[in-house]
C-alpha cells in the first residue's frame, strides 16, 4: 500500500542590486526586483496553490496531506511584500494536515563550508517556523537536497530531527528502489527519505512537454503509476519546487486541474493514502542502509555540486565569503551578520554557473543577470564592500572607548618611557579627549 | 565554380579588419577548392612589378598578376591604385598630394628609375574618380577572366563590382563589412551612401557580417530582407606561432585597446574608463595600439585626464608585434560606438586574453563568454576592467571558455556559407 508523500520547496532568493566597485552604499539588495518577483510568484503560484491545497484538505476531510519547506529568506520577503501569503500558509498549518520541514534559514551551502554557521542557521530556521506556524520541524532537508553520510551524522547529533530528506539518485541506490524508508550509514535513530525523481520530474519538468510520449499527463494516469508501486514499495516521495504550480508549469498547461483531481484518483484505490514525512517515518521501518560517502544534490543530470561550485569563479566567491566568517561575527553587528548571511543564499552561486548550454533552461529561470560573469563581478563587489564595513566597524569600536580606556590605550602606545605617574597628564571623565 | 573577388589588402600589409576578413575568407575558399580571381588595389612599385608578370605594362591599365605559394586555387591581380581601406575623401587628397610630391622629389634628385612608383597620370586626384577609374580597370581585367560570380567587399569596390557584373552578366554579391553609418555616425557622406546603396540594390545577394549590420542594411538602405544574409567572420587559428619571450618583466597589469583610433572605435570611452580604474588601483598600464584620425586627440586627452604616464600609444603594429602585445595583455577592451563585426576580440581570445566588448558590436552576437557593456557607460566599463584585473578566477574563466568558444568560429564555415549563397544565387539566375 503505497503512501504518497508530497513535499514542496518554497524559496525565493534576495537578489542583489547592480553594484559596482565604485558603490559605497551598504544596501545591497534590489528591493524593486525582489518585490515584483515575490508578488508575481505569489499571484501565479503561492496564493492559488495554497487555496487549492486548503480546498483539497477540507474536501477529503484530512486524508490529503502535504509538507512544505519554506526558507527564512522567503518568509522575510513574504512578510514585507506579500503578507497575504503568510496568512494562507498559516491557515494551512492550522488544518493539522500540513507539516513544515527544517532547513538552513538562508538556503545556504554552509554545511560544506562552516559547520558552526550551518547549525546556527538550522536553529534559526526552526525557531522561525515555530514562531509563525506553531510547529517545530522534525524532518530535515538540506539546501538543494545536498547530502552525504557526514550530514546525516551531524543532523542526528543535534537530536532535533527524526529523518532527513535527499535525492533518490541512481548511483547511491543501485538496484534498490527509492520507495522505501532507509537508514543513513553510521546513524542510530535517524531515517532517510528518498525522492522518487522519475515520478516527481514527471510533474515538475515533463508535465507540459509535448514531445514526451506520456503527454498529456492526467491525474488518472499518474494515480495508476502510483498504484503500480503497490507490493514493491511503501511510499512514493514526490518532492518538487512549489513554483512548479503556476510558474514553471503555467496555469494554461492544466497543472492546477491535474492537482485538483489527483487526490481523488489516488484515494480511489483503497490501499493508497497520503502521509506527511513524519507520518511516513512513524509508519515504516527502514529496509536497509544507504551509504553516501560523496556529496550529492538534486541538480541537473550530474546530481552533484557543479551547478554551484563547478567553476573557478564560483569556488573563489564562496571561499572568499566563508573566509570572512570570523571577521564578520567579531563585529557583533547584527546588520553586517545578516547581510553576510544573505550572501550565502545558494542562488548567488547558481547564477555564476557557466555550464548553461545543456541545462540552460532551468539555470536562466529568474536569473537577474545577463551572464555568469556579471553575477560574479556583482557579488565580489558587494563582498568587497561588506569586508570594508567590518574593518570600519572595528575602528569605530575602537573610537567608542571611554576616555579612561583611551587614555590607557594611549599610555600603552606611548611606550615605556613614561612610567612615572607624575609625568602622566591627568584625565577627567567627560572632558574631550584629543583624537590621535 | 569560379569567383571574381574584389577584395582588399593582404598580409603583411594589413591595416584593419577588412584586410583580415578578405584574407581569412579567401584562404578558406582556397582550401575548399574554390577557384578565385582576387583583385585588389595596390601601389605597384616598378621594382616589385618586374618580378611578376605585367599584363599590360605600358597601357593605362597598370596591373600585376601573381600567385602566392600558400594559395593553390587563387590568382591575384593587383591593380595599381591609391585606394586604401578606411580612407576618407579628405585623407585621400592629402595622400595623393604627398605621393606626387615624393615623385617630383625623386625625379628632381635624378635618382634611378628603380623603386619609382608608377603613378602620376594613372591616379585620380579625388577619391570618387579613383573609385570609378578602378572600376574601369577591373572591367578590362574581367574581360580576360572566366568566372561565374562577382563578390565585392565594401563600398570602394562596389562600382567595380557593378561594372564587372553588368559587362559580364554575372550575378553580383556585395559583402558589407561596415556601412557609412558605422564610420561616420549620423553625419553620413551622401556620395558614399549612394554608392553603397547602389551596390546593395544591384547585388543579387547582400552578405553582412552580423545581424546588427543586416538590420542597418534593411532599415537604412531600404534593402529587402530576403536578399540579405549574415555570414559571421571567423578567426585564424594559427598554432605555430613561436611564443617568443618578450623579455619584459612586468608586475603591472596591461589593458589593451587595439584598433584604429577613430570615432567609430570609441577611444575616448576607453580613456575615461582608464581614469576611473586608476582611481581604484595603481598597478595598471593602458596600451592603445593603432593609428587613426583621433590618435592625437587621444594622446591629448590622456594628458588632460592626468593619466598620460599610464597610457602608452604604440602606433600601428603588425604581425609578430601584435602577437607580443596580446601575450603581454591581461585584458582586451573594445568600446566601439559602432562595430559591424569586430575581429580583434576573437584574436584576443585566440591568445587567451579575456575581452570586454561593446553591446553595440556584431561580435557580441556570437560571443557568450565575454563581458558586454554599453560603450558610453564608462562606470560599468571601469567596473568590469577592475573585476578582471582584481580577480584571477574571472580572468581565467573568461579566457578559457572564450578561447574554446572562438574555436567554433572558423573561416572555413564562413567560406562554406558564402559558397552556399553563390549556389543559391546562380540557381535563381
Amino acid at each position: 500500500m503505497p503512501s504518497v508523500c508530497f513535499y514542496f520547496q518554497v524559496h525565493q532568493p534576495m537578489r542583489l542590486r547592480h553594484y559596482t566597485v565604485f558603490d559605497k552604499n551598504d544596501y545591497y539588495f534590489d528591493d524593486y526586483k525582489n518585490a515584483s518577483i515575490c508578488r508575481k510568484v505569489a499571484n501565479k503560484c503561492y496564493l492559488p496553490t495554497n487555496r487549492l491545497i486548503l480546498d483539497l484538505i477540507n474536501r477529503f476531510d484530512g486524508r490529503f496531506k502535504v509538507a512544505y519547506s519554506i526558507t527564512g529568506v522567503l518568509l522575510e520577503q513574504l512578510l514585507t511584500f506579500s503578507p497575504e501569503v503568510m496568512s494562507t500558509f498559516d491557515a494551512l498549518a492550522e488544518t493539522g494536515c500540513v507539516e513544515f520541514l527544517g532547513e538552513t534559514y538562508y538556503h545556504s551551502l554552509s554545511f560544506l563550508y562552516s559547520r558552526n554557521e550551518f547549525v546556527e542557521q538550522v536553529n534559526k530556521h526552526s525557531e522561525t517556523i515555530n514562531k509563525y506556524f506553531g510547529q517545530t520541524p522534525r524532518i530535515f532537508r538540506n539546501t538543494e537536497l545536498i547530502y552525504n553520510n557526514e550530514l546525516a551524522t551531524l543532523i542526528e547529533s543535534t537530536g532535533k530531527f527524526d529523518a532527513i530528506i535527499t535525492e533518490g539518485a541512481d548511483h547511491i541506490l543501485g538496484y534498490r528502489s527509492p520507495n522505501f524508508v532507509y537508514k543513513p550509514k553510521d546513524c542510530k535513530h535517524l531515517k532517510l527519505l528518498l525522492k522518487n525523481y522519475a515520478l516527481s520530474d514527471d510533474i515538475a519538468f515533463r508535465f507540459s512537454n509535448r514531445d514526451w510520449t506520456q503527454w498529456p499527463l492526467t491525474a488518472d494516469k499518474f494515480a495508476h503509476w502510483i498504484s503500480d508501486v503497490n507490493g514493491n514499495g511503501n511510499v512514493v516521495n514526490l518532492f518538487m519546487d512549489y513554483e512548479t504550480f503556476g510558474e514553471h508549469q503555467w496555469e494554461d498547461t492544466g497543472i492546477f486541474d491535474f492537482m485538483r483531481h489527483l487526490p481523488e484518483t489516488v484515494l480511489r484505490h483503497p490501499d493508497n493514502n497520503f502521509k506527511t514525512p513524519s507520518e511516513v517515518v512513524e509508519s515504516y521501518q527502514p529496509v536497509g542502509i544507504v551509504d553516501v560517502p560523496h556529496v550529492i544534490s538534486w541538480a541537473d543530470i550530474e546530481r552533484d555540486l557543479s551547478a554551484w561550485v563547478g567553476n573557478a569563479m564560483q569556488s573563489n566567491a564562496i571561499h572568499e565569503l566563508y573566509r570572512l566568517e570570523k571577521k564578520i561575527k567579531q563585529t557583533g553587528n547584527e546588520k553586517i551578520i545578516s547581510d553576510w548571511r544573505k550572501l550565502q543564499v545558494s542562488d548567488h552561486f547558481y547564477y555564476m554557473c557557466t555550464k548553461y548550454f545543456a541545462d540552460g533552461d532551468v539555470h536562466k529561470y529568474f536569473n537577474p543577470y545577463n551572464s555568469p560573469y556579471d553575477s560574479y563581478i556583482n557579488f565580489m563587489n558587494v563582498l568587497g564592500n561588506l569586508n570594508s564595513r567590518c574593518s570600519k566597524t572595528s575602528e569605530k569600536q575602537a573610537a567608542s572607548l571611554t576616555p579612561q580606556q583611551k587614555a590607557t590605550k594611549r599610555f600603552m602606545k606611548a611606550g615605556s618611557h613614561i612610567n612615572k605617574p607624575s609625568e602622566l597628564q591627568p584625565i577627567h571623565p567627560g572632558e574631550p579627549v584629543n583624537q590621535e | 565554380m569560379k569567383v571574381f573577388m574584389l577584395g582588399w589588402e593582404f598580409p603583411p600589409f594589413i591595416s584593419g579588419g577588412l584586410g583580415t576578413a578578405c584574407y581569412g575568407l579567401t584562404r578558406a575558399m582556397d582550401q575548399l577548392g574554390m577557384e578565385v580571381t582576387f583583385v585588389l588595389p595596390k601601389m605597384v612599385e616598378s621594382s616589385y612589378a618586374t618580378h611578376v608578370k605585367l599584363l599590360s605594362p605600358n597601357s593605362w591599365i597598370s596591373s600585376a598578376s601573381f600567385r602566392l605559394s600558400e594559395f593553390k586555387n587563387v590568382k591575384f591581380h593587383a591593380i595599381s591604385s591609391t585606394l586604401q581601406p578606411y580612407t576618407t575623401p579628405d585623407s585621400y587628397r592629402l595622400q595623393i598630394e604627398e605621393t606626387l610630391r615624393q615623385k617630383q622629389l625623386s625625379l628632381g634628385g635624378g635618382l634611378s628609375q628603380a623603386g619609382q612608383i608608377t603613378c602620376g597620370d594613372d591616379y585620380s586626384t579625388d577619391m570618387y574618380s579613383e573609385v570609378h577609374r578602378y572600376a574601369a580597370v577591373a572591367v578590362e581585367l574581367a574581360k580576360t577572366e572566366h568566372f561565374d560570380i562577382v563578390h565585392a567587399h565594401d563600398w570602394m569596390t562596389y562600382p567595380a563590382g557593378i561594372a564587372v557584373s553588368a559587362f559580364t552578366e554575372k550575378p553580383l554579391i556585395v559583402h558589407v563589412h561596415s556601412t557609412e553609418f558605422d564610420r561616420s555616425g549620423e553625419n553620413v557622406n551622401q556620395t558614399i551612401y549612394n554608392i553603397e546603396r547602389q551596390g546593395m540594390e544591384r547585388a543579387s545577394k547582400v552578405i553582412t557580417v552580423s545581424h546588427l549590420t543586416r538590420s542597418t542594411v534593411i532599415n537604412r538602405y531600404g534593402i529587402s530582407g530576403d536578399k540579405v544574409e549574415v555570414v559571421y567572420n571567423g578567426v585564424e587559428r594559427n598554432g605555430n606561432w613561436s611564443l617568443a619571450e618578450t623579455g619584459i618583466k612586468n608586475d603591472e597589469k596591461l589593458v589593451l585597446f587595439l584598433g584604429r583610433i577613430t570615432m567609430q572605435k570609441g577611444p575616448e570611452y576607453f580613456l575615461h574608463a582608464a581614469k576611473k580604474v586608476l582611481g581604484v588601483m595603481d598597478n595598471v598600464k593602458f596600451v592603445m595600439v593603432g593609428s587613426g584620425d583621433m590618435m592625437h586627440r587621444s594622446i591629448e586627452m590622456a594628458a588632460e585626464l592626468g593619466i598620460g604616464h599610464k597610457v602608452l600609444f604604440t602606433g600601428f603594429l603588425r604581425g609578430e608585434d601584435v602577437q607580443k602585445i596580446y601575450q603581454m595583455a591581461d585584458l582586451y577592451v573594445m568600446p566601439s560606438v559602432s562595430e559591424p563585426f569586430g575581429i580583434a576580440p576573437l584574436e584576443a581570445l585566440n591568445n587567451d586574453v579575456p575581452v570586454i566588448i561593446s553591446k553595440q558590436s556584431g561580435v557580441s552576437e556570437v560571443l557568450t563568454h565575454a563581458l558586454k557593456v554599453d560603450f558610453w557607460d564608462t562606470d560599468e566599463i571601469a567596473n568590469k576592467m577592475i573585476a578582471v584585473l582584481k580577480y584571477p578566477p574571472l580572468q581565467e574563466t573568461l579566457a578559457s571558455h572564450g578561447n574554446f568558444e572562438v574555436r567554433k568560429l572558423r573561416w572555413k564555415d564562413a567560406a562554406a556559407k558564402c559558397v552556399k549563397i553563390y549556389e543559391e544565387t546562380l540557381v535563381a539566375v
